[in-house]
């Protein structure tokens, strides 16, 4: 199996595949509403000049969210774990 | 029950049309584009959340009346905005009808999140019209859209359009004027382990509710999407029966592990992206998009806080500078008008009444509509560009800091020029509690009518006639050091103890870069504009006759100097009977009538200070030369001869006006934006209590250190 890396762990610029997302918590309902949803592709396109929300690219726009929710969030990164 | 073709509920009656959208997909041009100025803004009564009617005319004439509903991205709210559309779509609001159909547009450049809206609102079984906006976009994008074959699969109309260029929108009218719309064919499979839920609770909704059978449907969906069924269900509680029925299928999904959520929204993304495959051709794009290349200028790590600065600076400047003529011209032109009147009139406390009321008070307020114009173009700019996005997106690391989030960082950055509209711009905090407490702070970020305080009390405190220009701008920075210290601690006090909530969410779409539509920033401006007059416009006439029926009466026998007459009059009363509660802080029951007068705007403080020193014709205005009120308040003693403006209640003075709440067109805000006079006059409670408190420590401090 594919090794999985956290949302917050992919380097900028990186394309990845979502495979787990948590169930639980008022943030992953609307970010599932949003269109994050497990087999969806994501590119990581910057972090915020502070560090913090990430900027990632799904579903041919771009969404913000911060890293305490992007940790749970497991991603394959594209081409091989 | 509607079958196959659906027609008007009244033979005769133009049909009731909702405009859903996620937001950032245009809806407000293309509102603006059907409706131009015969629109209505009001509030949803019970809701802080604004409600737009307008009315647009079918191809034969009629009018069709459109409710323009708030942005969403999808039925299970999570704001009160949200909650709105969701209501509002469900028929579950007593003011409004349940709309007959709905106008669903959607961004065309990024279909698929904005088709799980429109998946939702067709559940509903309304007729529903697709609007496919920015449709240019999409095509410089390189994506070449089947529309034959979208109306195809959902069976609705779809109208392309570019609403900024007004393109479609004829087409969209008559649409909106045909007789029958078809019902769409939407027909999706609820995935196995959800769907029998689905028909218990439809058919419980119905039975134990009293729910419509495809409202009920619909709240069901709903029921099984979001975790929380009291934030579904609304002001209506669920019936008993449906609320075990839910929490039985929740525990036998909870022992099974289905994740039945996340099931649904699953499924519902599934059946748009197959329809996506088939309708959307994509070109291959090898370069990145414009937007991307300005963000990495507007976002870089370094290049971005220039940018950021630069807009900051920019709005700034224009409010202090360009709002200089307007400006000019309304105080002069309010002067020119009280004079006007006391030639005209007889002597008398009429027209008393009338000059140094209505028309100074009114005057007061109406001269910072420049500013106030200026600020909402601003940021109508900043939004309709997508900057603000970008704006909070930078900022939100150091606002969490306090418990907020980036979006309030903006309304609090206005505040600097003038709270109102910061506090108006709150609208885009979608949390609650977060909104409150960012409106309960912003008037703490000086704004610029203190200015003219603070100019007053730096040219009194420093000796000689010329201001040394270093001590005066250090003064300044302090006192709005010490503003927005005072606004980011109690936001953090009133995050962590008053309005305890979860920590706000920074789930936020950052829109591509577009250009203004004029039109559209404009009208916005002006919309908000009348509203604060309207709505403000009245109390504030209201305050200021009641505020120079204090300095007025009771009438001092005989002729009479201004100065004996406000020292005679209720104000000055007042000042006396507040002189013991403000005497610790250094100040007398002379300041203590300047202290009252100025509850109506913190500038008038000013020219109260003029009268009660008996300045003679003391200009007045936010141009006025203080250098005969300085000389004036230099040589103003107390009673046993100890000079009352040293430099130390110069300086507690100043910071009294930093932290006080003196300004009641931003109290009449806050009601209309919070619905209640709770929070306003908390608000104005604790500032003024933080003031005072604050001048204590400064004065005694000082005192004791010999100064």
């Amino acid at each position: 199996m594919a090794s999985t890396v956290k949302l917050s762990q992919l380097p900028i610029g990186a394309r990845a595949t979502v495979r787990e997302f948590p169930h639980q918590g008022p943030a992953f309902l609307r970010l599932r509403e949003m269109g994050l949803l497990p087999g969806t592709a994501v590119t990581l396109v910057r972090t915020a000049p502070l560090g913090d929300p990430l900027e990632i690219q799904v579903r041919g726009y771009h969404l913000t969210l911060r890293k305490t929710e992007a940790e749970h969030v497991l991603v394959e990164m594209a081409g091989g774990g | 029950m509607t079958d196959a073709v659906s027609q008007a509920t009244r033979p005769g009656r133009a049909p009731i049309y909702a405009l859903v959208g996620n937001p950032n997909s245009g809806k407000s041009t293309l509102f603006n584009a059907l409706t131009g100025l015969r629109q209505k803004v009001g509030n949803y009564p019970g809701v802080t959340v604004e409600k737009k009617i307008g009315t647009t005319y079918s191809q034969h004439g009629r009018p069709i009346t459109v409710i323009d509903l708030p942005g969403t991205y999808s039925l299970a709210a999570r704001s009160p905005d949200e909650a709105i559309v969701r209501d509002v779509l469900l028929g579950r609001r007593d003011d409004i009808a349940q709309p007959d159909r709905v106008i669903c547009i959607v961004d065309a450049t990024n279909l698929e999140r904005n088709l799980y809206l429109v998946h939702q609102v067709l559940d509903l079984g309304r007729p529903v019209i697709l609007v496919l906006n920015m449709m240019d976009l999409a095509g410089s994008a390189g994506l070449n859209l089947r529309l034959a074959r979208l109306e195809h699969a959902l069976g609705i109309p779809v109208i392309p359009c570019e609403a900024v260029n007004g393109r479609g929108v004829l087409e969209l009218r008559l649409a909106m004027s045909r007789a029958d719309l078809p019902l769409s064919r939407h027909n999706w499979d609820i995935p196995a382990p959800i769907a029998p839920a689905v028909s218990e609770l439809q058919a419980s909704l119905v039975e134990n509710d009293r729910k419509q059978p495809l409202i009920a449907r619909a709240e069901a969906l709903l029921l099984l999407t979001d975790q929380n069924p009291v934030r579904v269900a609304g002001s209506t509680p669920l019936s008993a029966r449906t609320s075990a029925i839910l929490a039985g299928w929740k525990q036998r999904w909870e022992r099974e592990g289905v994740d039945w959520s996340g099931t649904l929204v699953n499924s519902r993304y599934g059946a748009i992206t197959r329809l996506c495959g088939e309708v959307v051709q994509r070109s291959d794009r090898i370069s990145p998009a414009l937007s991307d290349r300005i963000d990495r200028v507007f976002v870089h790590p370094v290049w971005g806080w220039l940018v950021l600065g630069a807009v900051m600076t920019l709005l700034f400047l224009s409010i202090f500078t360009l709002a200089e003529y307007p400006m000019n011209w309304i105080d002069a032109e309010v002067a020119a008008l009280g004079s006007w009147v006391t030639r005209v009139m007889a002597p008398g406390d009429l027209r008393d009444l009338i000059t140094d009321g209505a028309i100074a008070g009114v005057g007061g307020v109406v001269v910072f509509l420049p500013q106030i114009l200026i600020l909402f173009f601003f940021l109508g700019l900043l939004e309709s560009t997508g900057y603000m996005a970008r704006a909070a997106f930078i900022m939100d690391r150091l606002m969490s800091r306090v418990g907020l989030n980036g979006k309030s960082f903006i309304p609090l950055l206005s505040s600097y020029a003038c709270a109102i509209p910061g506090i108006m711009a709150t609208r885009t905090i979608e949390d609650p509690k977060d909104r409150l407490v960012t409106i309960l702070v912003a008037p703490l970020m000086s704004c610029s009518a203190r200015l003219p305080v603070y100019l007053l009390m730096i040219a009194a405190l420093l000796p000689g006639d010329r201001v040394p220009v270093g001590a005066k701008v250090g003064l300044m920075l302090l006192m709005y050091a010490l503003g927005t210290v005072g606004a980011f601690g109690f936001a953090w006090l009133f995050k962590r103890f008053l309005l305890k909530g979860e920590p706000p969410l920074m789930i936020m779409e950052l829109p591509p870069y577009r250009l203004p539509r004029m039109k559209d920033v404009l009208l916005h401006m002006l919309e908000r504009a009348g509203l604060f007059l309207r709505r403000a416009g009245t109390i504030i006439l209201g305050i200021s006759i009641v505020l120079w029926f204090l300095t007025a009466y009771p009438k001092q026998p005989g002729s009479t100097t201004p100065e004996a007459q406000i020292a005679h009059s209720f104000a000055g009363t007042g000042g006396r009977l507040l002189e013991p509660l403000i005497q610790p802080l250094g100040f007398d029951w002379r300041v203590g009538i300047g202290l009252v007068t100025s509850f109506a705007a913190r500038e008038v403080f000013v020219s109260s200070m003029a009268v009660v020193f008996s300045v003679d014709h003391f200009a007045g205005g936010k141009r006025a030369d203080v250098t005969p009120l300085r000389t004036a308040l230099k040589d103003a003693v107390w009673p046993d001869g100890r000079p009352l403006f040293t430099p130390l209640v110069c300086l507690t003075l100043m910071i009294y006006y930093v932290f006080a709440m003196q300004c009641m067109s931003t109290v009449v805000v806050v009601r209309r934006e919070t619905n209640s006079w709770r929070w306003p006059l908390f608000q104005t409670a604790y500032m003024t209590g933080t003031a005072w408190l604050v001048c204590f420590v400064v004065y005694q401090g000082g005192r004791a250190l010999g100064f």
